[in-house]
This record gives C-alpha cells, structure tokens and sequence, in this order.
C-alpha cells in the first residue's frame, strides 16, 4: 500500500503542478461564481436553468480533468523513459497502475469537492436554502463516477497507442453511455432478432453512468433517494473499477518495455 | 564468492516488426556470472544484446527460455529487485519534482523511514554534488546533472548490487571522471557493480572483470589483468578481434 500512495503522490503532484489543470479549474470557478450569483429579473425558472448549466458546466470540466491525465500516465511514462527507473524497483506493475489510479481519483475528487463547495455556497446564499445533504451525495455519486471513468481511461492507456486516441475513445464512450445508455434496452425491444439481443447485451455489459448523474435532484429539490440504492452504486461502481484495473494490468503485466 | 547475478541458458527473441522481417535472437544461450564485490564490466558492439540482457535482469523483458537471478532470486520476483540499484543509459526522471523530492518517492518505495531518508538524501546529495540545487526542478537540470541524479537515485535504497547502463554516455570528461571516482568508491566499500560501456579504456581502468558478448553470444569472459596477459594486447585491441573487426588497408 505504501507504494500504491506513493506513486499516487508523485501523480497528485503532476496534476497540481500543470498549469492546464489550473486555468480549467479556474475558468470552470470563475463561470459557476458568475452564473450561479445573477438573479435573472427574479424568474424562478431561468435560474433553474442557469443552476443546470453550472452543474453542466461542473460536470464536463470534471471529465476533462479525470480523463486527460489518466490517459497520459502510463504512455508518458513509457515515453519520457521514468517507467525504467521507476520499475527497476520492488514495484510491480499493479501497483504502478493502482497507483496511478488512486492518484488520479483522489484528484478529481479534491477537485470535485471545491467545484461543488463552491457551487453550493452561491446557489445557497442566492435561494437562502442549504440542501447539504444533496450536495454531498451528488457529488459522493460523481465521484464515484469518476473512479469508473479513470480506470477505464486507463485500461485504454496500455491498449492504445496514442494517448490524444484514447482521450477521444473514453470521452465519446462516455458522453455516449450518459446519453443513450439507459434508451438500450428500450432500443433492443424494438429491433429484430439478432440485432436486439446484441443491443441488450452492450446494456447490461456497459457501465451505466447515467445512474450516478443525480443533477435533477439538486436543481429541482427533489427528494434524496434512499441510502440503499446509494450502497448499491457504491458496489456497482467499485465492481466496474476493480473490473477495468484488472483488465489494465492483465494487458500490461506481459508488455515487453525495452530500456 | 557467492554469485550476486547469474543467468542460465538465457534466451531473448523478439518477435518479428509489424512491418514484417524475421524473428531476431538478441541473446542465445548466455550464461553470465557475476561474484559479491566485483566491478563486472559487461562489453559487446551495438545490438550484442548487452541492454537485453539488463532488462532481463531487471524485469523489464521475460526471457524466451532459461532464467536469471539476482541475489538467488529469479528476476520474476519484484523482491528480486530490493537490493540493487539502477542507472539506465538515457536518464529521465519527474521533471516536475526536484531532485530531493525525487529521492523521497524512491526511498518511499523502499520504505525508509523518513529520518533515515533525510540523512541519505543529504549524503547524496553532497555526493553527487548537487547539494546546490536539491530543491530545483529537474527539469532545469543539465544531462550530467541529470545523470548525476540518476546516480543519486541508484544508491537510495544503499544497494548490494548497481547496474549501470553505459553510466559515462554523453558526459564531458569531468562528468565521466566523476562517475569513475563513484564507482571506485562503491567498490571500496565492497558493493557489486555490474556496468555496461563502449569505453574501454575505461572498463579497464574500473573492472575486476569483463564478458564480451556478441550477436547474443558470449565471447570471452575473465579477469581483465588475465586476458591482457593471455592475449599480449589491450582490451579494445581483444574486444575488436572478437566481435571480427578488421581494419581497412589502404592501397
């Protein structure tokens, strides 16, 4: 584990050193700050709207910041040659991958927290309301969200090349699955034999991200769901992170990395 | 002396490029040795299969047939590893880091306290002499200072056993000296050193003994004093005679 956290320090430290990394989370700060604060000629339903488009806003910035550094961790490794000295020690590569992944996650998740803070602070000042309890599971959720979408950015790392390729893999992937992933099945009723089979089958195979998307609560004050289904997406998430960690290092355990 | 390194009937085949050609053997059959306390210079052309061997050796690359072993371990095992340190030929590390805290993660890995990380780190430091700029990033760095570091970070774990992968390539006299006098001292205090290099005259000045291996082969094995003796010329005059090099004659 010591390793694991060690090697999770050293990708922390990568990330909060990037300047990308920062003028994102500014530039997503600064936009949630703005939006989040104007009363637009006092109509309720504009500023629903515009606590959507901050969530939106929160939840693309959240994306791009867990999947463009896990994409390029393990091929900059490889590229810039740290893998050798690195790997030339007691670590083995499910510990460098592990590492990496806790590193990115944990990342994220800062970066998640302050986002949503922050989001909270203006929206509860401006409605005079503190639905705290929603923002923490909302974002709990996300979070959780985030470590399927990280390990899966991952596996995509020791299996493509490029990592600008799998950046765009994983993002349409994902944005995909947001968007059409709970209409498969709906889909799949409606096709002929073997097409609708296939279709059922890709539904129940993906990640069902859309589950962990609970935005409507918040914008609309919606009642919390009940702390089961919580535990419940807790153990999909993690079944769906360990699945995609281990396929990550049953590719990477055997490549060949010549010094 | 107990053997430090060995492999057995070491075996490396790459498997043909996608763009087609044939299945290369970059080592065939090598049975290496190498005894505690023994600067063992490790010699051979480009593409003898001398950087294969070393990334057998350090895991990078599971070997076709045969085995190797460090310390009695075989080189399977991640603990194999626990005990050695490793300086590869081209040395790149965290830029963002500096150089110190590049030596903490290292020594993190090793699990040394952090009292006792400080202290190494310090000593290295002065070593290598980069106490000056410990706390810059790496990527302001020169190559020999970069290389230096990469020294720094070979002794952390203060290893039994050093590979060091051509340790002099691309340093200016002062760097190559400075790299000697390391390699010197760490012999003086009874570690294993295990180097690779193109710089004969070097080998000679450093090594207790030498293996020349060529297309995957080993050639010639012994102690340099030894194969001076045995073959009445310098080690670059046998080292060219072995790898059938011979010299233009002009008409």
């Amino acid at each position: 584990m010591n390793i694991v956290i060690a090697i999770a320090s050293v990708v922390a430290k990568e990330m909060y050193r990037r300047k990308d990394f920062y003028v994102l989370f500014v530039l997503t700060a600064l936009i949630t700050l703005l939006a989040g604060s104007v009363n637009f000629f006092g109509d309720a339903k504009i500023a629903m709207y515009v606590k959507e488009i901050c969530l939106l806003l929160i939840w693309v910035s959240s994306l791009v910041i867990a999947v463009g550094p896990a994409a390029r961790q393990i091929p900059a490794e490889r590229e810039n040659r740290t893998i050798f000295p690195l790997l030339a020690k007691p670590v083995t590569r499910a510990q460098m991958i592990l590492g990496k992944f806790v590193g990115c996650w944990v990342v994220a998740g800062f970066a998640l927290l302050v986002l949503y803070l922050f989001f909270g602070v203006v929206s509860g000042l401006r409605e005079q309301a503190w639905p705290v309890a929603h923002f923490f599971l909302a974002a709990l959720l996300h979070w959780l969200l985030l470590g399927i979408v990280i390990a899966m950015t991952l596996l995509g790392s020791v299996v493509l090349s490029a990592p600008s390729v799998n950046w765009t893999v994983t993002l349409i992937v994902v944005i995909g699955i947001l968007f059409v992933g709970e209409h498969l099945n709906k889909v799949a009723g409606r096709l002929h034999e073997p097409g609708g089979s296939m279709v059922r089958t890709v539904y129940y195979l993906i990640p069902h991200l859309e589950w962990f998307d609970i935005r409507d609560l918040l914008i609309y004050n919606k009642p919390l769901p009940p702390l089961l289904a919580l535990g419940g997406a807790t153990v999909y998430a993690a079944i769906y992170m360990a699945f995609f960690l281990y396929a990550s290092w049953l590719v990477f355990r055997r490549k060949p990395l010549s010094a | 002396m107990s053997e430090i390194v060995k492999t057995v009937e070491l075996f490396v085949e790459y498997p043909p490029s996608r763009s087609g050609g044939e299945r290369k053997q970059a080592v065939n059959g090598l049975n290496l040795s190498v005894k505690a306390g023994e600067v063992f210079g490790f010699l051979g052309p480009n593409g003898a299969g001398k950087t294969t061997t070393m990334n057998v050796l350090l895991g990078f690359i599971q070997p076709t047939r045969g085995d190797a072993f460090l310390f009695d371990v075989s080189v399977r095992e991640p603990i194999a590893r626990q005990r050695i340190g490793y300086l590869p030929e081209l040395t790149y590390y965290y830029k963002f880091l500096t150089a110190e805290e590049l030596l903490r993660f290292y020594a993190r890995i090793f699990r040394i306290t952090p009292a006792e990380t400080e202290r190494r780190i310090d000593a290295l430091m002065k070593l290598v002499e980069l106490d000056h700029a410990r706390k810059r990033p790496i990527k302001t760095y020169s190559k020999g200072m970069q290389q230096r570091v990469g020294l720094a970070q070979a002794l952390i774990n203060n290893p039994d056993l050093l590979i060091l992968d051509e340790p002099t390539s691309g340093l200016d006299p002062l760097g190559r000296m400075k790299v000697r006098e390391i390699i010197q001292r760490l012999k003086n205090e009874g570690k294993t050193v295990l180097f690779s290099s193109h710089e004969l005259g070097e080998v000679e000045t450093v090594c207790d003994r030498v293996a020349i291996i060529n297309q995957g082969q080993l050639q010639i094995e012994g102690r340099v004093a030894d194969l001076v003796a045995k073959y009445q010329c310098d080690l670059e005059r046998i080292f060219l005679n072995l790898i059938g090099y011979t010299a233009p004659t002009v008409s």
